[in-house]
């Protein structure tokens, strides 16, 4: 029972003896393995550890396990969400917006506005033309948005709904009293059957910026693009930014969410920050691109070069020392800018820290997973500080990125015992971990249960970390991006040495009060 | 502020929300819109209000689908069985751990609950239907997970819409392997909310648990004439365990937990209890009508948050059985009041006269009701994500005072009400969550207790009270404004 002076919840609560009696006393009725048969239990879980099971298991062609992906549509949120006063409208049933805007709002611990046209089963049968009339002409005049960007669900791509003959027809329809001729409603077809959420930025990207560029062509300014791809760090969105100023260009950032899902205290407005609609629609005037995100924009930037033709657009991956140093340099490039004492001086200071620190990371095993783009960045930083990326797993990975990432891992000389894993799960990373253990996992909230299982020590980086607060404030991005990498990883080796060394009389002799 | 008035403001704010929609969607939402009165009998439901009807295009509704209400809540939390997320790859993933249903197993090995199976379809599988796929789904998870004791067939919406057989699939397999499988057609463009996936869900266990040859698992349960079993109490944060403990001490025996915490036996073997204890009406009336119809089991709405509620409910709950068992229920009750009017006693100063809105799923809006007002607080404003017109005609008799009452009420209409009704705390989900609180209003999640919890039962009231009250009167919603900035600017 409760004490009303110390209440306890239920992480305490249930330690308490009349639970412990209950709990115990409930099994009598489960018919589970572990209420009937305990040693079965022991036995079959000690079978997972084995090479015989990792065997059984990457078999597997049928069924996924715990996967690292998304699907397309939550990455045609995130673009709509990173331009000014934009809604993301999903074409489809509204269950799958309840999903992708809890799955962000859970993340960031910020709102996430996002509507749908609810189609039901009559829209199944009939199509959802009536759906598109109805909410795009609703959605205007509740939340008066300035645009309205529309991606699809699998639902109405098995249907086969035609975007742009609806969107069309809703604003015949309505007659330009909430949706006049000029609006823009740029869209993009999202099937979530195909690819992953990375895809489906591609997508919105490439679509928006075709539709939203249409007949703008004119002079080319002195003036560059940058497309941050799927980035979940609002703190990368913002060092990048800085890095651009600094390097003194003229600038569009195309889809910036860094404000949106970052939002002050005091009042709520439903949008805030993004890309400028006349900058969206200028954008094709600049002199150039870089997608910081290879893999999350290649049709888009395929389009930049074929369709915009700005010669001297390119991707660049500004995680770690060298990938910022290559951003930069191509910055100094295409501006023809002297780069500024500051950066250097900057880059100076990362490089002093890492020579502080990297005894603790030198040598060290590290399994990591995450989007294609995000592990060539941190792959790379690992190897930097001369650490073995052991397993490197990408459920999501495109044609290309595995040869790409071979490629890196090659550089090492640990090469022959580092690991690429393309279009596996997380299931069978379990397997790794156990048949080829390794000191440390770098990825999201969902390696939590495999710290559990495994005890590998996890170090939370990527998307989505539901059980962490803050960290996507901080920059992966940039030389500030490295120094926040550098600290979490290198403190996080440093809390497991003092787990390990701080057992009273048996291990504290190396329990160090200073490192 | 007098009832008059409040009652005035709350139907002035009606009229204001419902002046920013084109006709066809004001017209619409104006039937799912009202203001419930205790003393206006002439209302049929609670402020007169419509429900489960279809939302409007281009809101942004809270609603979930059917996929939602099958696996995320009846078929998902059920421990020992792999539910497999039928279709591409992102329902599953976004369903994943999300809600909070409480379990004890080996996970990964003898339990399944947290982990995400998908078959991850891709294009060819929507070409050249993924039934074939399915079938070596079922033979990996036997083979990778030998302790599994059955699996469901979550379908997402490309299954209907290609006209996959999973029934055909299922049946096969099951017949060959002797295991429960049990396909359910919950694909999300079903109905208008996750309603209709709780009901397509209590279908399937009609059909393959209590007609299924399910194999009992170790001993065979003896009956006794105390046995009972917890419907529609999917264990959030241990609920159902902070439940189990008070029918346990006043002398029942509780055979069956649906579904937190639950396994496929306790389901198999629950036509044998007494009677059905059932918490979450919406979800899992269904099936409690159908044992009564079949089984001849009566079965019970039970309400488990806050004393004034929970000594109610155990009393009723008592009344089916002998005077043993009555007296016991107020041993139970009696052993728990000091503890309780200790809880009151702290916490009721700090929270007296303050007002709650809430918007939940399907039994919180009027569940909860009671547990505020035993801390002296008002509900002004409550309303259900998926309710039908059963629900709101219960919420008339929970409600005090004029409460604004709104069905399936999309973020732009909670903000505006919230704006104009001043209500000192919110409780609602986690897409609503930060939107109030950027206002400087508290909050609370009324779906996931925001990682706190239990709230049921006694131990569960004084979490609930403690965590209302930091939720009120944590210093931090007063540091919104900045020292250097005057009163009334911005």
């Amino acid at each position: 029972m409760q004490n009303v002076d110390k209440i306890d919840n239920g992480k305490n609560l249930f330690q308490h003896p009349e639970y412990r009696d209950v709990l115990a006393n409930k099994k009598q009725f489960e018919g589970a393995w572990g209420a009937i048969d305990k040693e079965k239990v022991a036995e079959i879980a000690e079978w997972t550890t084995t090479w015989d099971y990792r065997e059984k298991n990457l078999a597997r062609e049928a069924i996924t396990v715990n996967p690292a992906k998304a699907c397309q549509p939550l990455g045609a949120v995130m673009v709509a969400l990173g331009f000014e006063n934009c809604m993301p409208y999903v074409h489809g049933s509204h269950g799958c917006v309840a999903y992708f805007r809890s799955y962000f709002t859970r993340h960031f611990k910020e709102p996430t506005p996002c509507v749908s046209d609810s189609m039901t089963e009559d829209a199944a049968v009939f199509g959802g033309l009536t759906n598109m009339k109805d909410g795009l002409k609703n959605c205007a005049a509740v939340y008066k948005p300035d645009m309205i960007m529309v991606s699809t669900t699998c639902m109405a791509e098995v249907i086969g709904d035609d975007l742009y003959a609806f969107i069309t027809a809703a604003k015949e329809e309505d007659g330009g009293v909430d949706l006049p001729e000029s609006f823009p409603i740029p869209y993009a077809h999202t099937p979530s059957f195909v690819g992953s959420h990375i895809t489906g930025y591609d997508n919105m990207m490439h679509g928006t910026m075709q539709q939203l560029t249409e007949d703008q062509k004119g002079e080319t300014k002195e003036r560059i693009n940058i497309i941050p791809g799927f980035e979940t760090y609002i703190g990368s969105l913002r060092a990048v930014k800085t890095i651009v100023e600094k390097m003194g260009a003229d600038y569009i950032m195309l889809g910036d969410h860094s404000d949106q899902w970052d939002m002050p205290a005091g009042e709520y407005n439903m949008f805030a920050g993004g890309t400028k609609l006349e900058d969206a629609k200028d954008c094709i005037n600049s002199k150039a691109t870089i997608s910081l995100q290879k893999y999350a924009t290649p049709k888009t930037m395929k389009m930049v070069e074929k369709r915009w033709k700005q010669k001297g657009s390119t991707t660049c991956n500004p995680i770690g020392l060298k990938g910022t140093d290559e951003f930069i340099m191509k910055l100094a490039e295409l501006t023809g800018n002297e780069i500024p004492k500051e950066l250097k001086v900057e880059r100076q200071r990362l490089v002093d820290a890492m020579q502080d620190s990297y005894p603790y990371m030198h040598g060290k095993k590290f399994a990591i997973w995450g989007d294609p783009d995000f592990l060539i960045g941190v792959v790379s930083f690992l190897l930097e500080m001369g650490a073995e990326p052991t397993h490197v797993l990408c459920h999501n990975a495109p044609r290309g990125w595995e040869d790409e990432m071979r490629a890196l891992l090659d550089t090492s000389p640990a090469k022959d015992t580092l690991n690429v894993w393309a279009g596996k799960d997380l299931w069978h990373m379990r397997s790794f971990l156990f048949t080829e253990p390794v000191d440390f996992m770098i990825g999201n909230s969902y390696g939590k249960e495999l710290m559990r299982d495994t005890g590998t020590p996890l170090i939370y980086m990527g998307f989505p970390i539901f059980d962490r607060h803050h960290l996507h404030r901080y920059s992966l991005s940039g030389y500030e991006g490295a120094l926040n990498m550098l600290t979490q990883i290198t403190n996080k080796v440093l809390d497991q040495l003092d787990e390990e060394t701080k057992g009273i009389a048996t291990t504290d002799y190396f329990f160090d009060l200073i490192r | 502020m007098g009832p008059e008035s409040l009652e005035a403001k709350q139907k002035a704010a009606i009229e204001e929300v419902l002046k920013a929609y084109p006709a066809k969607a004001a017209k619409n939402r104006a039937k799912h819109l009202g203001v419930g009165s205790p003393e206006d009998e002439s209302q049929k439901t609670c402020g007169n209000v419509r429900s489960n009807k279809k939302t409007v295009p281009g809101v942004m509704s809270q609603r979930g689908c059917a996929y939602a209400g099958s696996k995320g809540v009846v078929w998902g939390p059920v421990k020992d069985m792999v539910h497999i997320s039928h279709g591409p790859i992102g329902c599953g993933q976004y369903s994943r751990a999300g809600r909070r249903n409480y379990y004890i197993g080996t996970t990964g090995v003898d339990t399944f609950v947290t982990m995400n199976f998908s078959s991850d379809f891709q294009e060819k599988d929507i070409v050249f239907g993924g039934d074939k796929k399915l079938a070596v789904c079922f033979e990996e998870i036997d083979a990778l997970f030998p302790l599994n004791n059955g699996i469901t067939v979550q379908s997402e919406c490309p299954i209907g819409l290609i006209g996959d057989d999973i029934n055909a699939t299922s049946k096969v397999y099951a017949k060959k392997t002797g295991n429960t499988i049990v396909p359910v057609n919950c694909e999300g463009f079903r109905g208008v909310s996750q309603s209709l996936g709780h009901h397509i869900a209590n279908d399937t266990v009609r059909d393959y648990v209590f007609d299924g040859n399910v194999e009992t698992l170790g001993d065979a349960i003896e009956p006794t004439e105390y046995d009972v079993a917890i419907i529609g109490d999917y264990n959030i944060g241990g609920d159902a365990w902070s439940s189990r403990i008070l029918l346990e001490e006043m002398g029942l025996r509780v055979t069956a937990q649906w579904s937190g915490d639950a396994t496929l036996k306790e389901m198999a073997q629950t036509p044998k209890v007494k009677l059905n204890l059932l918490h979450c009406y919406r979800s899992m009336n269904y099936i409690s009508r159908h044992m009564e119809k079949e089984f001849g089991i009566p079965w019970v709405e039970y309400n488990f948050f806050g004393p004034s509620q929970t000594y109610k409910s155990l009393r009723k709950i008592a009344a089916f059985f002998d005077e043993k068992i009555q007296a016991k229920c107020e041993e139970v009750i009696a052993k728990y009041e000091p503890m309780i009017n200790a809880v009151v006693d702290k916490y009721k100063p700090r929270l007296e006269g303050k007002q709650v809105m809430l918007f939940v799923g399907g039994l919180r809006p009027r569940h909860v009701i009671g547990a505020y007002e035993d801390l002296g607080m008002e509900v002004i404003g409550t309303g259900y994500e998926f309710a039908h017109d059963d629900d709101y005609k219960r919420t008339k008799d929970e409600i005090m005072r004029s409460t604004v009452i709104y069905d399936d009420v999309n973020e732009y209409e909670l903000e505006a009400f919230v704006k104009k009704l001043e209500p000192d705390l919110v409780a609602s989900g986690i897409k609503e969550k930060y939107v109030f609180q950027k206002m400087g209003l508290p909050y609370r999640q009324m779906h996931s207790w925001d990682y706190s919890g239990p709230y049921h039962g006694f131990d569960g009231f004084a979490i609930f009270a403690a965590d209302m009250d930091l939720a009120i009167n944590s210093p931090v919603w007063g540091y919104s404004k900045a020292p250097w900035e005057t009163e009334g600017e911005a």
